[in-house]
């Protein structure tokens, strides 16, 4: 049994696997209902693109994980050269956000949590 | 310590090692990703021994069932035998028990194995022509109801290996098959979640055999069945499912019928699109899909945006071969 103390890490805070498994259907939903972004994910095997979701979020969310910041370059090299710019990676973290509002997650974490999601805006845009 | 045997390597694992750890220090190009547990890139099978259960974490029920693991997230703490979740299993040998005819363009063939095959209703087989074609067919029988396998073949327009099937097979015939495969089947543990099985065609095979496995391992929670043809001959197994309707009563059955002329006890409409306006919304179901690959991706999606999760949404697309 885990106690939750002062200095646990974001990811534990969250609650760990646990809020990843439950986070990943809704954001996966909410990014297929938007309309600004949804035609990057077109053609895409959904359980290949819901386990890709489930990693960002684990990282998003403090979590373990090995990508490297030359990881994002090439995993969306592909989008970029199809228009992936700025205001699409905004979209994305608007419904980030609006996923942990929906989970109830607090104000303090879910700024922790786009903050780290923002740190790799360069990489995934390619610049 | 621990070995793994991949292909004709054998490799002892060191302290602490992992499966894809191993697999890689000697050189096998198995594809992985993030290596950490989440992207599924390094997902494998162990045909022989347990996977311990982290490396499973995540993994959807059936394909735990089927011993799937990440290599990435495997310590092994004992023998293993692994192999890509792509390769194929060895081909046995079946002989033919009996061919019987279910619907105008729909057979029934049940096969014996030498050795018993330990499968799940809804899982499929590979099923070799004597010219040398493949072709995958579900299997439509329940270990401990049925004797041997039952196959329920759509004959298919120029379908080589379904016209040999509809023509030439009869009892006392033998023939190779590889399996089982697939991973649209139920799992028990959750008993009183509702279920939804949507079907067109010879999709009602792995369905109707998912359903009697669930009603057999105990399943209380309600278990909806549609399945979708155009006209009225494309529906079989009427008599049988309405029978099973009338013993279990967490169980309903509902033809569906798209075409112009609507017998009474049919809905009316494209299957997936009955069952959505039946139950709009599916947060907490777990879904079954079969038939039709376009019926099949469209009810995905359908199933999802209502509210299913994705590791809750089982789906077996019937691609038509094109060799």
């Amino acid at each position: 049994m885990s106690t939750i103390t002062p200095n646990a890490s974001l990811y534990e805070r969250l609650g760990g696997a646990a809020a990843v498994d439950a986070a990943v259907n809704i954001f996966y939903r909410k990014v297929i209902a938007d309309s600004r972004i949804n035609h990057f994910f077109t053609g895409v095997d959904m359980d290949r693109q819901a386990a890709k979701q489930k990693a960002f979020l684990t990282m998003a969310f403090g979590g373990p994980h090995n990508y490297t910041g030359l990881d994002m370059r090439r995993g969306h090299a592909r989008l970029v050269e199809m228009g992936l710019n700025d205001s699409h990676f905004d979209a994305v973290l608007e419904n980030l956000a609006s996923t942990l509002s929906e989970l109830a997650v607090p104000a303090d974490m879910t700024d922790e949590v786009i903050a780290i999601a923002e740190s790799t805006r360069s990489d995934v845009l390619g610049r | 310590m621990v070995a793994i045997r991949f292909g004709t390597h054998e490799i002892d694992l060191t302290d602490g090692e992992t499966v894809l750890d191993a697999l890689l220090r000697e050189g096998i190009a198995v594809p992985y990703s993030c290596r950490s547990g989440f992207c599924q890139t390094c997902l494998m099978c162990a045909s022989q021994g347990k996977p311990p259960r982290e490396a499973m974490q995540g993994l959807r029920d059936t394909w735990k069932a089927s011993n799937y693991f990440l290599a990435c997230r495997c310590k092994p703490v004992m023998d293993l035998e692994v192999r890509l979740t792509g390769d194929l299993p060895a081909p046995v040998r079946a002989r033919v028990q009996s061919v019987q005819p279910l619907s105008q363009d729909i057979l029934e063939i049940g096969l014996a194995t030498d050795e018993r095959l330990h499968y799940h209703p809804g899982q499929f087989i590979n099923v070799e022509s004597p010219g040398g074609l493949t072709r995958s067919y579900s299997l439509a029988s329940v270990p401990g109801e049925d004797d041997g396998l039952l196959l329920q073949v759509r004959r298919l327009p120029g379908g080589r290996v379904s016209g040999w099937i509809h023509e030439t097979l009869k009892p006392g015939d033998t023939l190779h098959i590889q399996g089982p495969l697939g991973d649209c089947f139920y799992c028990e543990g959750q008993p009183v979640q509702p279920l939804l099985l949507i079907g067109t065609g010879s999709g009602l095979a792995p369905l109707s055999g998912i359903a009697r496995d669930a009603l057999r391992q105990g399943h209380k929670g309600p278990i909806h069945l549609f399945h979708g043809s155009r006209s009225r001959d494309g529906l079989y197994l009427q008599d049988c499912l309405k029978r099973l309707a009338a013993r279990h009563p967490q169980f309903q059955y509902t033809p569906c019928l798209s075409g112009q002329d609507i017998p009474p006890g049919c809905a009316r409409g494209r299957v997936h699109e009955v069952a959505q306006a039946r139950f709009p919304c599916l947060s907490g179901w777990r879904v079954f899909l079969c038939g039709h690959p376009d019926m099949v991706q469209q009810a995905r999606m359908m199933a999802f945006m209502a509210g299913a999760a994705i590791n809750d949404i089982y789906l077996d697309p019937f691609n038509v071969a094109l060799t």
